[in-house]
Formats: structure tokens, C-alpha cells, sequence
């Protein structure tokens, strides 16, 4: 079957005006008749809320944390794009839209991809009015810099932390609107199930993390900003509670999960330093406009990183990226760096680094430039490493840190249950097959602050809603579903941790469904996950008890659903016998060694269809239709 | 190297706590000190037991959500650093660590180490924002602010919201908190307009919340993991004063 994304006609620049000037709308007075359900509060979902709340709806805000302020929104570092053009460098819509199709690889949709643009410069005006403290000139002006892959300046950053300053400006926001009543918060309350009465999206099941009890809340739509899936691979960079519980349970409920082997591996990462690591932590990839990527040319390198002398140091990635140098965008930084590791070409202790080395930006622009930039970044480093990077160059190693697939939705950002939708991490729609630095926040707010507004209104105004409440019989098959999920969880009583279930998966994706996959070890993948999942449900011992905050039963859940997700992501990368961006098919290759994309037949959207927890999901498609720009090669060389 | 610990067990609210000592060896100096407490955690199951709740998610220091007394200091010894940034390298072997929740009226014990700290929020409903609507703003570079006054606010902003000010203080005052948020405000042109509503209702539903007031210990800045100096509460005594004398 074919999707249809609902694209608006028109050119593509006058596509978004069209649809806002010819969408209907909500009466201002039957607005509070309507109830929406946002569920999780980072940029997309707080933005939405509160936005939806000054409208006039009632909003009723969930998240898994105690407070909305802890999102993981709050830990985005590096900044936000938008085609203001402040620096006159030639910057316009029509750049960033292309920019970030490109860098997409084509495989994301023209007319979001240009609606984003479009909204970027607006979003913007807004923080800045919410008192977001955006770095600035001494002109009292705006300051921007330019970031991973783009050849203009059109990132606005608040130090290394844009994501909380950004995340604090939509929970303000927010909480204006809960002190005026019009939204109520739920927070440590985990989405369980999605309710779908007359194939239309009317309700959740949460659960109270602190008591455990199941609760139903009716609505007349639901809106998921609940974030990415990279935990799937165990260490990522996400916080440790992002999961994928809700969006896969929607999916579960109808909603397709579009192009889930879409994760990002970001270059940038300090590396793993022991077996009981529990995460990643990324540093902004705004370090590499001023440090240099190296490893030593010769393999089996025994020197520490001051002792080799210039000639024997390779600037892999200005050497074969002439142009964009240490720009290159994230998957090809990624792609090389794993590249030279396997080479034996790796530093430090484990092999598993390359040098990021900020040595002659420090003695062209002094050290107090550098320290104004990046400080926070390297005191990070510095406290989780005990290396000095003022002295010693920094070692960066690749690790997962955004999920590009999620569920489909079309230009509405409403998913195939009616009435459900989907912002920000948790939708696929607008980064295709590779994120561009400083896009993610962007479309977070953008989706929030500024899409769902129109296509939400335009849903309630022409869709016919009877009126449903909780006693409905679909709320008591979702609620006693969820319950005994949860506690066949607690029952098992086998001999392996959450941990243990977790950290294994994670291998598997990771070497399954990481920087590098192919057909054999895609397949490989699949039943390995498959008998993990086995595993899991027969022999996993969950401690505590039910009615209580219990954590461990929380990240059973999650882990539950990744073991399905891990399974349909290496389903998805097998189907996609192409390379395009951070999916790097071994067996579709340039013959310089980038990635070959196959946009006949590959030019989609591919949208997994649940069939049943044990039969293979079924495989839809959106063609995705270029009128506007050419499909080319990418090239940074 | 192996570490002891003495750690804080409390089933909820209503019942008492106490501590109890447990052993972790093989602990490796690369380790963060919640990747202990997840190692203990790991032991406790294994052997049949309960494991200790704690609050964490991004363990990056930001998300705000960690937080515990660690050797009666407030996100551990080192400053600047939430306890989720705290590497086991500044410990010994032998050492024992004794870890409990944060302490404050306002923030009653849920379980174990994990503390409620809605008052925070409700604190930052009252005002703690510019109320501008989606859409209503002008452009970006209408309204200029000076750098000073930017970074000034940026450094109050970056306040993570995670209560050790308050546990630290003998006052258990979340004056450091509601002055980061208000002196941010105070500085840039945007927070103008409701620049003494904003102190008022702030700090109105600070004393409603059962904080206490504030007698400069500064024992707020030196836990404050992200550094926010006690300046804010001086800025926001006299954003106070302005708001409520007639001259002001």
C-alpha cells in the first residue's frame, strides 16, 4: 500500500501558506470542549502544550520524570538552526531547506523539509522573547557560528547548553499555562497503551510510577512528543529513561514506524571507558570548527599523542575531505573514524579513539578564545576523563545519539491512527536518512510551537467526534493489557537483570545494525534478537514489588519493547538493500568507498505495519517525490 | 578497590528510615559514582533484595534530576559537579560513603534517595517565565541586549533545577533557585514588563511552599553544581524592595 502524506498544493514555498490559509478552524468558543493528551515534555511536547493551552484547548501534560523541566531536550548542546541570515553570508530558506534535504541524503520529505525551513526563523523571535539567553556580539546583536556541514553561520547557541536554555523557555511557557488552569501536568506517569475507539486515537493508559496504578485518561486527540529510541543500542547519549515505550505501543495500537534503521552515530563522543559504563556523553560536534580530527599514521602506535612528530599524525578527514575538512556531516565522520579504528590506527587505552585536537586553534586564536567557546566542554571532558584538553588533545569516539525513524505521519504530523500525533525525536519526518547538526531542536519547537496549532485545530474542526469517556470497553482491554504486561514482568522471577537483557541487546544492534551493516549479519541480527527476546520473557528477575516506585520494573518495560523495535530495525536495514546516509550497507558502495544510494526503488519512506508479536511486521511505503531539487551524489570532498 | 557504603533506606513517606551498610568491590576509578550504586543495585538483586531508588537520567549533569547528600555534602565533594559527574578516581579504597536523600521540609522522601520537588515547579508557575505568546514575538534582533548583561543572565539561567541549594542550606531557603530564575529575567529588556509582579509571586509561593528565608550562609553557591553565584539573591532582595516600595 501507498501512503499519502497529505502534501498541500502549490509551489513548494507557498505550500504551508496554502494549507494555513485554507484549513479550518476551531471555534474560539468550543476550544475548551476539547481535551488533548500531550504526552512527554521536551521541546516538541512542552512547546505544543503550551501553545495548544494559549489557544484555548484544555491540555493535559504527561511525562515519565518528575518535573517537565528534565526532558531530554535539556541536554542538546550545540545550538538551532535558522535562515535568518543575520551574518550576510548568503543564507536563506531556500539553502537551509536544501541543505538539509541533502544532508538528509533524499530520503526525507520536500515539502516538511521546506515548511521547517520556513518556520525556523520564527522560532527564534519567539525564544528570544521568552528570555532565552542566546550568546551575543557586543553590539548587543545575535551572534551565530556555523556548525557540522554547513557553509554559512546560521546557528544560534547558548553556550554549550542551547538545548536547556531552549527547553526552559517552552517550560516557562508551560507552566504560565498550568498556573492559569489550562493545563493540568501528570508527571512520573509512564504511557502504556494507546486507545483507539472507532479508529480514531481517544485516550492513554499511564501508570503512576509512584503508587503503580493504571490510570485511563480520555481525550478527542493525543499528541506523542516522547523522544527517539537510541537506547535501543544500550549506550547511547540519550538520558537513561528515554525509551520507545509509547511510540511502539502506538504502534502497536496502528500507528507504522517509518525507516527505524535511521539512527544517528555522532562522531563526537567521549569513549567508553569500562564494561559497566552506563552511557555515553556526547560533546557538541561545534568542537570541530576549531579542533582537528587525527589518528597516527602508522598502526600500533605506542606514543602518547604529544610525542608524534606532525609528519607521522594523518588529518584523515582533511585529507580526503578537501572541502568540508572536519565538517563533514556526522555519518561520514562517523564512517571514517570507525574506518582508521579498524585499520588498528585507533588511541588511548582501549584503540577505541581518534585524537580531537585543539592544539593550533589555541596558538592561532589564544587559549581564552578557545576556553570562551568551548569551556563547558572541556571542563565536562575533563571531569569525566581526568585529561586536560587545554594540554592534551581530547580522544572522541562515534556513538548512537538521535533516532531519524520513528512513526510516520504525514504533513499534518498525524500518524495512520487518526487522531494521533506524533512531534519532534518520535516522528520521522523531517531528517531522512541523516540528522544535520542543529536541526533537531529546530524541529522540536517548530513542530510544537508551530505545525500542530494548524493541523490539530484543522483535524478537531473537520472530523466528527462522539463523545467517549473512560468506562469505555477499549480503555478496559488497554488498561488489562498494559496490567498484564507488567506484572508477567515481575512474575518471572528468572535469574538475569534488566541490565544484563539490556547491555546484550545493545551488542547486538550495535554490531548488527551499527555504523556498518550487511545482509548476513542483518539476518543473523534478526534471529539473535529474536531468541534474546525468548530469553528475556522466560528467564528475567525483576525485584520489588508492584505498587510502589519501582525502577527496575520501569526499565523492564522499555527493555520489553526495545527487543521488538531491535528486531523490525534489522528487518528494515535488511529490506533497504541501498546505502544512504548513516545507513551503510557494505554491499552498496562507491568505488571511493561512500555511500551508494539506489533512489529506484529506494526513494521512500518505508512504514512497518505490526502484525502480531510474533509474525514479521508487513512493509508499506511512501514514495517520496523531488520537484524540487535534483538528487545528487553527496560529495564533501 | 572495593567501597562502603552507608546508605539511606526509607520505604515511603510515612515510614521511618535508617541506614544501612553495604560493600562494593572491584569498583574501577573510571566509574561514575551512580554507576556504583547501579552495581550495588545489581548485587542487591542477585542476592534476593530490594534495590535503592535514586532519581538520574541524563547523567551529564543538565537534566537536574540526580541528586543526593554524599558524605553530608550536597552532590559530593567536588564543586560544580553533580553527583552524577562524580568519578569514583576521588576516592580510595576502603573508603566509606555514606549517601543520603536530600533533606528539606518542602521535599518529602518518595523512596529511599528520591525526594519530591514539585514545590519547584509550582515556584516557577508563579512567574518564573516572560508571558509571551506563540507567534506574538517581533524579530530576534528588534530588541538588543548587551553582552555583559546576556552572559550575566545566561549564567543564572543555567540553573538545573535539582534542589541542592536547598539541601544544603541550614535554612533549607530555595532563595538561590527563585533568584536565578528572577535576576535572569531582571537583566534582559524582555523581562521588563513583568519585572515586580514576577518577584512578588515568586517568592510569595516560596514562603507558601514551607522553604525558609535566607540568612547568606552561602552554603547555595558552593554545592550549586552549575556555579550560580549568591549574587542572585542580592539582586533579588532589591528587585524585591523596588517592587514593593512606592519609589522603586
Amino acid at each position: 500500500m501507498t501512503l499519502n502524506a497529505r502534501i498541500p498544493e502549490g509551489p513548494l514555498p507557498h505550500k504551508w501558506g496554502n494549507f494555513k490559509d485554507h484549513c479550518q478552524l476551531v471555534n474560539p468558543s468550543n476550544k475548551p470542549k476539547h481535551t488533548i493528551l500531550v504526552v512527554g515534555t521536551g521541546l516538541a511536547g512542552a512547546s505544543a502544550a503550551a501553545t495548544l493551552a494559549e489557544q484555548g484547548y484544555r491540555v493535559k501534560s504527561f511525562c515519565i520524570q518528575d518535573s517537565p523541566r528534565r526532558a531530554h531536550s535539556i541536554a542538546a548542546q550545540g545550538g538551532i538552526n535558522a535562515a535568518k541570515n543575520y551574518p550576510n553570508d548568503g543564507d536563506s530558506v531556500w539553502r537551509l531547506f536544501y541543505d538539509t534535504i541533502k544532508g538528509g541524503d533524499y530520503r526525507s520529505r520536500e515539502a516538511n523539509v521546506y515548511r521547517l525551513a520556513q518556520i525556523s526563523n520564527q522560532i527564534i523571535d519567539q525564544c528570544v522573547a521568552q528570555g532565552v539567553p542566546f550568546a551575543r556580539e557586543y553590539s548587543g546583536l545575535l551572534a551565530n557560528r556555523s556548525f557540522g556541514g554547513a557553509q554559512v553561520s546560521r546557528t544560534f547557541y547558548a553556550k554549550g547548553q542551547t538545548g536547556q536554555q531552549l527547553l526552559l523557555g517552552a517550560y516557562g511557557a508551560m507552566m504560565r499555562q498550568v498556573a492559569a488552569r489550562q493545563i493540568e501536568l501528570f508527571p512520573r506517569r509512564e504511557m502504556l497503551d494507546l486507545v483507539v475507539i472507532n479508529g480514531q486515537a481517544r485516550g492513554i493508559v499511564v501508570r503512576n510510577l509512584l503508587t503503580g496504578e493504571f490510570e485511563r485518561y480520555a481525550g478527542d486527540a493525543v499528541v506523542l512528543a516522547t523522544g527517539g529510541y537510541s537506547n535501543v543500542y544500550y549506550l547511547s547519549t540519550n538520558g537513561k529513561n528515554s525509551n520507545v515505550t509509547a511510540a511502539w505501543r502506538a504502534h502497536k495500537r496502528g500507528a507504522l514506524f517509518a525507516n527505524p534503521c535511521f539512527t544517528q552515530i555522532h562522531p563526537t563522543c567521549i569513549p567508553v571507558a569500562s564494561e559497566f559504563q552506563s552511557k555515553l556523553t556526547l560533546m557538541s560536534e561545534s568542537l570541530r570548527n576549531d579542533g582537528r580530527v587525527w589518528v597516527p599514521k602508522q598502526a600500533g602506535n605506542q606514543r602518547l599523542a604529544q610525542e608524534i612528530p606532525e609528519a607521522d599524525r594523518d588529518y584523515y578527514l582533511e585529507t580526503r575531505y578537501p572541502t568540508f575538512g572536519n565538517l563533514v556531516p556526522r555519518d561520514v565522520a562517523s564512517r571514517n573514524a570507525k574506518q582508521v579504528i579498524d585499520e588498528g590506527r585507533g588511541v588511548g587505552s582501549t584503540g577505541l579513539a581518534v585524537y580531537l585536537d585543539f592544539r593550533d586553534a589555541i596558538a592561532s586564536q589564544g587559549k581564552s578564545a578557545i576556553e570562551a567557546r568551548y569551556g563547558n566542554l572541556f571542563e565536562m571532558y575533563q571531569r569525566i576523563t581526568g585529561e586536560d584538553p587545554y594540554a592534551v588533545p581530547m580522544r572522541i569516539y562515534p556513538a548512537v545519539h538521535y533516532t531519524m525513524g520513528g512513526l510516520w505521519v504525514d504533513y499534518h504530523l498525524m500518524s495512520t491512527v487518526p487522531g494521533l500525533f506524533v512531534l519532534g525525536e518520535a516522528n520521522f519526518s523531517d531528517h531522512g536518512a541523516n540528522r544535520l547538526g542543529a536541526s533537531a531542536l529546530m524541529q522540536g519547537l517548530a513542530d510544537g510551537y508551530f505545525i500542530i496549532p494548524y493541523t490539530l485545530g484543522n483535524y478537531l474542526a473537520t472530523t466528527p467526534l462522539p463523545e467517549v469517556d473512560t468506562s469505555d470497553e477499549a480503555f478496559g482491554e488497554a488498561e488489562a493489557s498494559a496490567r498484564t504486561r507488567t506484572m508477567k514482568l515481575l512474575s518471572i522471577q528468572g535469574d538475569k537483570t534488566v541490565l544484563d537483557f539490556h547491555r546484550e541487546l545493545g551488542h547486538l544492534i550495535w554490531n548488527g545494525v551499527g555504523i556498518h551493516r550487511h545482509q548476513q549479519g542483518l539476518k543473523k541480527t534478526i534471529e539473535d534478537v529474536r531468541s534474546l527476546r525468548h530469553e528475556f520473557w522466560q528467564n528475567l528477575r525483576v525485584p520489588g514489588e508492584a505498587t510502589t516506585l519501582n525502577k527496575n520494573l520501569e526499565f523492564a518495560g522499555r527493555v520489553a519493547d526495545f527487543m521488538e523495535l531491535g528486531e523490525v530495525m534489522a528487518r528494515d536495514a535488511l529490506a533497504r538493500e541501498e546505502s544512504c546516509g548513516c545507513h551503510f550497507r557494505e554491499e552498496f558502495q562507491t568505488a571511493s568507498g561512500e555511500a551508494q544510494r539506489r533512489d529506484e526503488p529506494f526513494a521512500i519512506a518505508a512504514a512497518w505495519k505490526y502484525q502480531g508479536d510474533e509474525q514479521p511486521p508487513e512493509l508499506e511505503h511512501e514514495t517520496l517525490v523531488f520537484e524540487n531539487v535534483e538528487l545528487t551524489q553527496r560529495s564533501y570532498r | 578497590m572495593k567501597i562502603n557504603l552507608k546508605i539511606w533506606r526509607q520505604e515511603h513517606a510515612r515510614v521511618s528510615g535508617a541506614f544501612v551498610h553495604y560493600t562494593v568491590a572491584n569498583v574501577q576509578p573510571d566509574l561514575s559514582f551512580l554507576e556504583v550504586l547501579d552495581l550495588l543495585n545489581e548485587q542487591l538483586i542477585a542476592e534476593g533484595g530490594v534495590p535503592v531508588e535514586f532519581d538520574h537520567d541524563c547523567r551529564e549533569g543538565i537534566c537536574g534530576a540526580c541528586g543526593m547528600m554524599v558524605n553530608g555534602q550536597a552532590h559530593g565533594p567536588l564543586q560544580r559537579t553533580a553527583v552524577c559527574q562524580l568519578y569514583m578516581r576521588h576516592f580510595s579504597d576502603g573508603d566509606t560513603v555514606t549517601v543520603e536523600p536530600w533533606r528539606a521540609k518542602a521535599f518529602p522522601v518518595i523512596k529511599d534517595l528520591v525526594v519530591d520537588r514539585s514545590a519547584l515547579d509550582r515556584i516557577s508557575a508563579a512567574g518564573g517565565y516572560i508571558s509571551v505568546k506563540t507567534g506574538a514575538a517581533p524579530d530576534a534582533n528588534a530588541v538588543l541586549v548587551a553582552k555583559p548583561d546576556a552572559d550575566t543572565a545566561f549564567d543564572y539561567a543555567a540553573c538545573i533545577g535539582c534542589g541542592a541549594c536547598i539541601a544544603a542550606c541550614p535554612n533549607a531557603s530555595a532563595s538561590l533557585f527563585t533568584a536565578a530564575k528572577i535576576s535572569q529575567l531582571a537583566l534582559l529588556a524582555q523581562g521588563q514588563p513583568e519585572r515586580k509582579s514576577r518577584v512578588v509571586k515568586m517568592t510569595q509561593q516560596m514562603t507558601a511552599e514551607g522553604f525558609g528565608d535566607c540568612s547568606n550562609h552561602g552554603e547555595c553557591q558552593s554545592v550549586c553544581p552549575k556555579g550560580i553565584s549568591i549574587d542572585a539573591i542580592a539582586q533579588m532582595r532589591r528587585e524585591y524592595i523596588r517592587a514593593k516600595l512606592p519609589f522603586g
